[in-house]
């Protein structure tokens, strides 16, 4: 068994309404930040795996993210192994 | 009105569960309560998911207690069509998370926890409670700070065809449009019902007392409990 680092990165889907990114956006915008025209926000999680190899440690990061992390009817998510 | 007895579910940081047991009190039926931990809810063959911030609130509303060892028991009583299910606020939150309920609740779209009085309407009739009939009005508060109710329109579409979409915000006379829907849910949605399995986001169990502000909540969950079929 190998130890990986893996993160998940999970957004809501585009056409989902997001208010806590529209209220960032607005406080930016007060802030003088004019150029910044658009703010989502996501969720990072960083797992720590224990593999046979990154394949299978890719595979339960996978598992993780469709069974409970991320809600597929708002939201899209990306698994990435750290080498 | 059935007399037999109704399980009322406590997960960790549901606060809304003593209201409910008050409630069901008051209409004279029996309450077991179980425990989130608990792997069978007895010989209790309905069961009520109670408001409240179940882990609070942590990951996403629900997400956390959709996943605790009670409910396995909840699904199992679901699949084999014996178990009839209430899930009220963070419980409809819990029941569709679990995937007992199509769609998802999105924070409220003016970003803020909602805590007002609101009227909803019986928008389609659900198959097993007669007492729910289409156009009936209660006034009932809300509480909650995501409790838009999701899912692309498609599924949507199909839900009304299903004659799933089982409640609406609506006005004082029964209208519905957008000034009365005070969280952006898609069609005003208030609560679902699909087959045995019924989510709303008001408290009915708030709504048991005149001095309380409505009594509405009594004849909702009066018409839950007359639900039929085996």
């Amino acid at each position: 068994m190998n130890r990986y680092r893996v993160v998940v990165a999970i957004r809501l889907k585009p056409e989902v309404l997001d208010p806590a990114g529209q209220a960032v956006a607005g406080v930016l915008d007060q802030m003088g930040m004019t150029g910044v025209e658009s703010v989502r926000l996501g969720r990072l999680v960083d797992l720590e795996v224990a593999a046979d190899g990154p394949e299978s440690a890719r595979a339960l990061a996978e598992a993780a993210a469709r069974r409970l992390l991320a809600n597929p009817v708002l939201e899209t998510f990306e698994v990435a192994v750290e080498p | 009105m059935s007399t037999e007895a109704v399980a009322v579910i406590t997960f960790p940081g549901s606060n809304c569960d003593d209201d409910t047991v008050m409630a069901l009190g008051r209409l004279g039926v029996p309450v077991v309560r179980r425990w989130y931990r608990d792997r069978d809810l007895g010989e209790a063959r309905r069961v009520v998911l109670p408001g409240g911030f179940s882990y609070g609130d942590y990951l996403r509303s629900g997400a956390l207690a959709a996943r605790a060892p009670i409910m396995d028991a909840v699904e199992d009583g679901v699949a084999t069509g014996r178990l009839t299910v209430l899930g009220i606020c963070n419980g409809f939150q819990i029941l569709c998370e679990r995937g007992l309920l199509p769609g998802a609740l999105r924070p409220n779209r003016d970003g803020r926890f909602r805590c007002t009085w609101e009227w909803v309407r019986v928008a389609t009739a659900p198959l097993h409670w007669p007492e729910f009939r289409p156009g009936t009005r209660f006034r009932l508060p809300i509480a909650h700070r995501e409790g838009a109710f999701t899912l692309p329109r498609a599924e949507l579409d199909r839900l009304w065809q299903e004659g799933a979409v089982f409640l609406q915000y609506c006005g004082p006379d029964g209208a519905v449009g957008d000034e009365y829907n005070p969280n952006g849910s898609m069609d005003q949605v208030a609560g679902i019902c699909r087959g045995r399995v019924m989510g709303l986001m008001p408290h009915p169990e708030r709504a048991v007392a005149a001095y309380l502000g409505s009594e509405d909540g009594l004849r909702f969950l009066r018409a839950w409990l007359a639900s039929e079929g085996e």
